[in-house]
């Protein structure tokens, strides 16, 4: 394939509590996109970004910010403003994918099993009282639950909450992390991700990876310490549960209105449900991240997917 | 793109994961450590590291004198040296270690890459796995860290405003004897504590080395902060009235530069004997380059005025820190007002978790290390250590009014759930958070 004739601008960093995540990403997705012989700049998202991308316009912005801003749509919109190809999902759509309440109900309107949940602000905890509140919401979702903020990743502020006595301390846990906590029931079950791509050809399932964290629960320990969690690629699913991820992936990636790539996050139960728990506009590529993993067990080499998804930016923007 | 899907494997992404010693249990990625990758930002008021702000520095002087050791002694100076380090420096040491009282002679000094080497050399030397050393409790988190990576259990003992508590070190001496273990050495910083930021107070430093002596137990002086107090000549060292039975550990990282990475141990005899042989067998030598700067830094240039620069600096953040939290900080906070150093430690209204918090806080942009970070044991997490060293004072107050809305927020989130910062509760990981490596 050809080398692209122009330079590549990774963003990596910003200002997020992802941003030590998203340097480690930018690394890695620059590093091979040189190896494929692409011409790349890293950089940090600060007020210096933009009359750079103005005085010297790049051929098209990576965008690899985990968290706020960079996934939830609002640099994008910056790109957009300044005519700047990128690579990835709109600003609306990334707005909704971001925000896990939102997007559970999307998918759900698209036919997809999410576990049931609730997400409540602060304020209704204050307003209501937080006793009576939490008590409702045991009996509706049952135990055990996952609290988590609604807007965020890398199982920041996640806990898995067995006992009613330890939902307060959950919830101030997610709290920390933003304004609005989903808690959502906990199915017991294998955790599966499930890659999807879009280079031009519709959006295609990757093979799902498998993950088994040693301690149970796949938190930022597990997800960041090489070595703390066993991953299987591709996952071992019969045929039809290998597929029906892929279908539930490519169908959130869908629903949701999504481009370029995505990643979604399932569990499939005991009797062989998946379950839809959340999608990454802009999933981890570090090296302890599932995309890598699975797009090596697609035949892939990184590089060259990162470049064949902004040939498909650079494209879309000249027509 | 080819496009042919590989066999099935299964991966930990880490192919030694076998085979690593079981002190490196524990290194593990944190929330922690992740969250403190924004502090680094310059939107972020950072009150979490402990860089020495050495923007006083002439840097013209240490320039020409860099210069002029490369030119008039650059192939010394580019060589192996001296495993116990350059003789030279080790007399000048003494000369610095006499402003704290104490008398020594250049043969029982042995020069380290940092005084942090030192902590890691004395306990190679002396600490076997399961081996006890007592820490004050809250403890400076790098050497925590040392003491973990040889498999050493630390046990905390109280302090307060006045430093160690003499009962506290008492009763964990006679509660670990009991238990059959082995007490190595007590590890403690008597002048501007870090992170505690409180001085031992002279008649508490009598004590300690009186208990110290009737025990048998080494006291293991680490002492970078000494020459940096605001009000009075420096303390007497705990090594200045006791020779044989105190390693005491100074470092040139605040005094001078941390750049050079130049430390030292003054040891007794036989101890510094076997010092300098795992000082070889870590390094072979300490970096000749640095020892000759930070001599021909000590030999031509009044440092002790540009010490009393950075005291009359330090003294001024320290100043601005104290009054906006004076002036800002909600009712039920409590700190001390350190008499030199770095460190402030600031304990919050009842029910706070400051490591809890520390998400919210780096959201308002603002940063400072959770009380956890400083206890092997898991306690400390309604304590914080704030750092005035490096942030301007205008940049202290902004840094100090961001986190008192912090506090707020999170005093009203608290109200609302009904949680308190909780002490560990049953069995404890024993570990330690080390947010950045900044932390000396």
């Amino acid at each position: 394939m050809d080398a692209l004739n122009g330079r590549i601008v990774v963003l990596a960093g910003g200002l997020s509590h992802e941003r030590d995540v998203s340097l480690r990403s930018g690394r890695r997705v620059a590093e091979a996109l040189r190896d494929a012989g692409a011409e790349v700049d890293e950089r940090d998202v600060d007020a210096s970004l933009l009359p750079a991308l103005r005085d010297d316009p790049p051929m098209c912005v990576l965008p690899l910010l985990h968290g706020e801003t960079g996934e939830d749509g609002a640099l994008r919109e910056v790109l957009e403003l300044l005519g700047v190809p990128y690579v990835g999902s709109e600003p609306a759509a990334c707005r909704a994918a971001f925000d896990k309440p939102v997007a559970k109900a999307v998918v759900a309107r698209a036919g997809l099993h999410t576990p049931p949940s609730v997400a409540l602000p602060h304020e209704t905890f204050r307003e209501l009282g937080a006793a009576a509140v939490m008590d409702a919401i045991i009996a509706a979702v049952g135990l055990p639950l996952i609290v988590k903020p609604a807007k965020s990743g890398s199982a920041l502020g996640f806990t898995v909450v067995r006992e009613t006595d330890a939902l307060p301390g959950a919830m101030v846990g997610a709290f920390a992390y933003g304004d609005t906590a989903l808690v959502e029931k906990f199915v017991e079950g294998a955790e599966v991700a499930v890659p999807v791509l879009d280079t031009g050809d519709g959006p295609t399932a990757l093979p799902a990876v498998s993950i088994e964290p040693d301690g149970g629960v796949y938190d930022y320990t597990a997800r960041y310490t090489a070595g703390s969690t066993e991953f299987v690629v591709p996952a071992k699913l019969s045929d039809e549960l290998a597929a029906e991820c892929a279908r539930v992936a490519v169908t959130a990636h869908q629903a949701l209105g999504l481009r370029d790539i995505s990643r979604s996050d399932l569990i499939i139960d005991a009797e062989g449900t998946v379950w839809f728990l959340e999608v990454n506009v802009a999933p981890g590529l570090t090296e302890t991240s599932t995309v890598p993993l699975s797009v090596q067990a697609a035949g892939l080499e990184l590089g060259e997917l990162m470049t064949d998804l902004v040939r498909t930016a650079v494209g879309r923007s000249s027509r | 793109m080819t496009r042919e899907v590989q066999p099935r494997s299964a991966t930990r992404l880490d192919s030694y994961v076998d085979r690593y010693a079981a002190r490196t249990k524990g290194m593990t990625a944190s929330e922690i450590r992740a969250l403190f990758a924004v502090a680094s930002r310059p939107e972020v008021v950072s009150l979490a590291g402990g860089m020495p702000n050495i923007s006083g520095l002439p840097l013209d002087v240490v320039g020409g004198a860099i210069y002029d050791l490369v030119r008039t002694n650059g192939p010394a100076a580019m060589q192996y040296g001296s495993g116990q380090g350059d003789p030279t420096l080790r007399d000048q040491i003494c000369d610095v270690m006499r402003l704290e009282g104490i008398d020594a002679h250049p043969d029982d000094v042995v020069v380290t890459v940092g005084s942090q080497q030192a902590v890691d050399l004395v306990t190679r030397i002396f600490c076997d796995p399961g081996d006890v050393v007592i820490c004050e409790a809250p403890s400076y988190v790098g050497a925590l860290g040392v003491f973990r990576a040889y498999q050493a259990d630390v046990v905390h003992a109280e302090m307060d405003e006045h430093g160690l508590v003499p009962d506290a070190l008492r009763q964990a001496i006679a509660a670990v004897r009991a238990s059959g273990r082995r007490i190595k050495f007590l590890y403690t910083i008597p002048n501007y504590h870090n992170p505690a930021g409180v001085s031992m107070a002279p008649q508490r430093r009598a004590e300690v080395l009186e208990i110290c002596r009737e025990a048998d137990i080494l006291i293991l002086e680490d002492n970078p902060y000494g020459l940096l107090g605001f009000d009075d000549e420096p303390h007497r060292a705990l090594r200045a009235d006791e020779a044989e039975g105190v390693i005491y550990l100074g470092s040139f990282s605040k005094t001078f530069a941390p750049g050079f990475r130049v430390g030292w141990a003054l040891a007794p005899h036989a101890v510094r004997e076997k010092l300098v042989l795992a000082q070889e067998s870590a390094t072979l030598c300490p970096p000749s380059f640095s020892q000759m700067a930070v001599s021909s830094y000590l030999a031509n240039h009044d440092w002790q005025g540009q010490v009393k620069q950075f005291r009359e600096m330090y003294r001024e953040r320290r100043d601005a820190m104290i009054s906006a939290l004076e002036d800002l900080m909600p009712a039920g906070a409590r700190w001390n007002v350190p008499d030199g150093g770095f460190y402030v430690w600031l304990t919050l209204p009842h029910g706070l978790d400051a490591k809890a918090m520390l998400p919210r806080a780096v959201t308002a942009r603002v940063a400072y290390v959770p009380g956890t970070a400083f206890f092997a044991d898991g306690f400390g997490a309604q304590s914080m250590r704030l750092s005035y060293c490096y942030p301007t004072p205008e940049r202290i107050r902004e840094g100090v009014r961001r986190l008192v809305g912090v506090i707020e927020e999170e005093l009203e989130l608290r109200e609302t759930f009904g949680t308190i910062a909780g002490e560990p509760h049953g069995s404890v990981e024993r570990g330690y958070e080390s947010p950045n490596t900044d932390l000396s």
